[in-house]
């Protein structure tokens, strides 16, 4: 029905089979958007926010998805400005999971702001002392940056590249992409860093609080860097899920051992940094301040130092280490096991620097505030799940996203036919 | 940075031994500046009380039991090193929340606010509010709101203001009648005023004819213990919140009771017993 | 974000920050507009040819 929109040679399912799956997804999706309009609609009472946990859920999934999302700027930044030429195997993709990223932190951005029509006045009564205010300005530029990076790809679509214009035009995009690519790194540096400055700036919270280089906090730093070192993980993963959905291979295994090796290393220099800082804030900053370190961990239903363990050995330095690791690495289970600690690890990190800063007491007579988010609030984290699978299936379907595709399953199309 | 040297320094001290808990302040705060309250107000997580007062324990068994009861109004803090960047104002993105170097008041631009909530996470004190809901009044009580304050609208963050209406009305009544001073009985809030205890002292804590600043007795050199923290009092009955993370109240608190003043801040096993000593009157007397 | 907005100050921390800010954008902007005027020229020149 749409084989004149598919890939020269590539084999997709059927088209009604394939809108069912959207179908489904898209019930999802629709679940979401409901949500999101009973919050634009009714307000924010829609949550189960408070004034101890103004930001929650949503801030959390903000900062996760932008993490995760690291991997397109990672990946641009090693293909086109250290010239790893390997990666262009997979930096179609990087991009577009980029791109699904950054549009659904922009969206929920939109959500949990309390009078979303005035969203612009951070940009036009900025306050740049602010690291919110780098990281708005940042993230929509870098958008920007994905957008046009994801531009080529759609452009190639068979009948879209008919039109001389657009076959024009994505030739140039690509032959200018290096400058477009060292913007995007540029960009990504300062969010991402800024992003980890949002909790370490905060001075009154002796639990976000770091210590820093001039204006940057060491959380500044840890956060670009856990970006660049989990972010591909996070594409790797989605790539392993996508080979697993549609039952083919689609990169080839030195592209992803190239892409797994870089991230370990990353991983491991970041854990060695993290656990430093760790260290410092729990025996001199926090201390200084007049807090204990069981202050944070001790007398509360949930944060105890499990969640310490968790996100710096299990899911940190054990991840790292096995994709450091040659055999490791190279065997598909370890490495699926590494990937997915990788990205558990990175989700719990933003996590305790979102949530469990709102929850430990500040005030000496003060107690621990706990919260579990209201349907609106999951609906609406969702939402950009279900959005992100709908995107990527129709750009699988359509666009030629991985370059090796037809050479990794000629063999077993002519196999069919 | 105050570069005007006349400038105020508005702050309060509140004599937790007087404190009764009575709520008075809470009260007159609500209906002085029009703010909005919910049917069922017994949940303080999401509603709006910008004077909320805390019950304090020893936490001693019958018959040792003591309790004291501590207001807490915004801070107004002057931020590290007192040059203003408060913990809320310096992470506003917008410049919806602001410093006043003429007065020391943190200011809340209430049509700028966009609901980000950062300055509620970066406060220590929760002397921050979101307006969950849209304001609502009882039938006929939107009558007696005050028209010297906006009412705010949903979404937006809210929080003490130290009357800053008052503030305004006390300076044009100074301009009219051709003085630059404003007399300290002017301009008071109206938690101070409305306290039947007279617990609530309010003033320019600059200006030493003051009553605050002559209670209080600020320190105007940082402390040698901590170059972040300036204002320190020098009354050794005198404490801040949470002072030593720098955040440089401009509300003080005073007690007789050395268990209440311990816990004004957080102290390291056997900390307290030092410094117990070496702040207030035993250093600078 | 415009030296016209009454917050703004010509400071170093403005200077830094929108200046960087504008940078990127000229940098992105002029990109794009040098990738599609180049794509209406090859589109034109195509045309050209193809008629001959
Ligand atoms: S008490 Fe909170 S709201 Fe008030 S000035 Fe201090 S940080 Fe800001
Ligand atoms: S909630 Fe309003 S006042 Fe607070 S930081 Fe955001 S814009 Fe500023």
């Amino acid at each position: 029905m749409d084989a004149a929109l598919i890939p020269e040679g590539a084999k997709r399912c059927s088209f009604p089979k394939f809108m069912l799956g959207i179908a489904i997804v898209g019930a999802v999706l629709l679940w979401g958007v409901y949500a999101m309009l009973l919050c634009w609609f009714k307000g924010l009472n829609q949550t189960n926010m408070n004034d101890y946990y103004g930001f929650a859920l949503w801030i959390w999934a903000d900062l996760a998805v932008i993490a995760v999302g690291g991997g397109a700027f990672f990946t641009g930044l090693l293909k086109y400005i250290f010239k790893i030429d390997e990666l262009k195997n997979i930096i179609n993709f990087a991009v577009i999971i980029g791109f699904i990223c950054y549009s659904s932190a922009l969206l929920i951005l939109a959500i949990d702001i309390g009078q979303p029509l005035r969203g612009w006045f951070i940009f036009w009564h900025a306050n740049v002392h602010s690291m919110l205010t780098e990281v708005a300005f940042c993230l929509s530029c870098y958008f920007a940056v994905l957008t046009i990076e994801f531009i080529p790809n759609i452009l190639e679509n068979r009948q879209l590249n008919k039109v001389p214009f657009f076959h024009h035009l994505a030739h140039n995009m690509h032959g200018v992409m290096a400058i477009f690519a060292a913007t995007g790194a540029f960009l990504s540096f300062f969010h991402q860093g800024s992003l980890g400055g949002v909790a370490g700036v905060m001075y009154g919270r002796p639990f976000a609080f770091r210590e820093g280089l001039l204006i940057w906090p060491w959380s500044f730093f840890l956060f670009t860097w856990s970006a660049a070192a989990f972010g591909p993980c996070f594409t790797l993963l989605v790539t392993r899920i996508t080979e697993a959905v549609t039952g083919k291979k689609l990169v080839k295994d030195n592209v992803i051992h190239l892409l797994a090796k870089i991230s370990g290393w990353m991983i491991f220099t970041y854990m060695i940094a993290k656990i430093i800082d760790t260290w410092y804030w729990a025996y001199y900053t926090a201390p200084g301040l007049g807090f204990e370190l069981s202050h944070f961990y001790t007398s509360n239903g949930f944060y105890g130092y499990w969640i310490l363990v968790a996100e710096v050995i299990v899911c940190g330095v054990i991840p790292g280490l096995l994709l450091i690791n040659k055999s490791t690495r190279e065997n598909p289970t370890f490495r699926l096991i590494a990937i997915v600690l990788a990205v558990i690890g990175v989700c719990i990190n933003r996590w305790v620097m979102v949530l469990q800063i709102m929850a430990v007491p500040v005030m000496p007579f003060d107690t621990w505030a706990l919260y579990i988010p209201s349907w609106q609030e999951v609906a609406t984290t969702i939402l950009p799940v279900a959005y992100g699978i709908i995107l990527i299936a129709v750009a699988y379907r359509y666009l030629p996203v991985f370059p090796q595709e037809l050479e990794l399953n000629r063999r077993s199309e002519v196999r069919e036919s | 940075m105050i570069h005007d040297k006349k400038a105020h320094k508005y702050g309060m001290v509140i004599d937790l031994d007087k404190c009764t808990g009575c709520g008075t302040c809470t009260v007159s705060c609500m209906s002085e500046n029009n703010v909005p309250f919910k049917e069922d107000e017994s949940d303080k997580k999401d509603s709006i009380t910008w004077m909320r007062v805390y019950r304090l324990t020893n936490n001693k068994p019958f018959p040792d039991t003591e309790v004291a009861f501590l207001p807490r109004p915004c801070q107004h803090c002057g931020g590290k090193g007192d040059h203003g960047h408060s913990p809320c104002v310096s992470v506003c993105p917008a410049t919806a929340t602001d410093y006043g170097y003429d007065t020391g008041i943190v200011s809340q631009i209430y049509t700028r606010c966009f609901g980000c909530r950062y300055c509620m996470a970066a406060c220590p004190y929760h002397a921050r509010y979101f307006n969950w809901w849209d304001p609502v009044w009882p039938e006929g009580m939107e009558k007696y709101l005050s028209p010297n304050v906006s009412p705010r609208m949903r979404g937006v963050v809210e929080k003490c203001s130290f009357c800053y209406h008052r503030y305004q009305l006390a300076r044009e009544k100074a301009y009219a009648s051709g003085s630059d001073e404003i007399p300290e009985a002017d301009y008071q809030t109206a938690c101070t005023t409305a306290c039947p205890a007279g617990a609530i002292v309010f003033g320019d804590l600059n200006n030493p004819s003051h009553k605050v600043h002559q209670i209080v007795k600020p320190d105007p050199h940082p402390d040698p213990l901590n170059p972040d923290v300036v204002g320190k009092s020098r009354n050794p009955k005198v404490f801040r919140l949470l002072e030593r993370l720098g955040t440089n109240p401009k509300v003080y608190y005073m007690s007789e009771r050395e268990w209440v003043r311990k816990l004004g801040d957080h102290y390291l096993d056997g900390e307290w017993e030092k410094v117990k000593n070496v702040y207030g009157s035993a250093s600078h007397e | 974000m415009f030296p016209f907005i009454f917050e703004w100050v010509w400071d170093i921390g403005h200077l830094l920050f929108f200046g960087g800010f504008w940078y990127a954008v000229g940098i992105l902007g002029a990109g794009m507009t040098y990738c599609i005027a180049k794509a209406a020229w090859d589109t034109m020149n195509d045309s050209g040819e193809s008629h001959h």
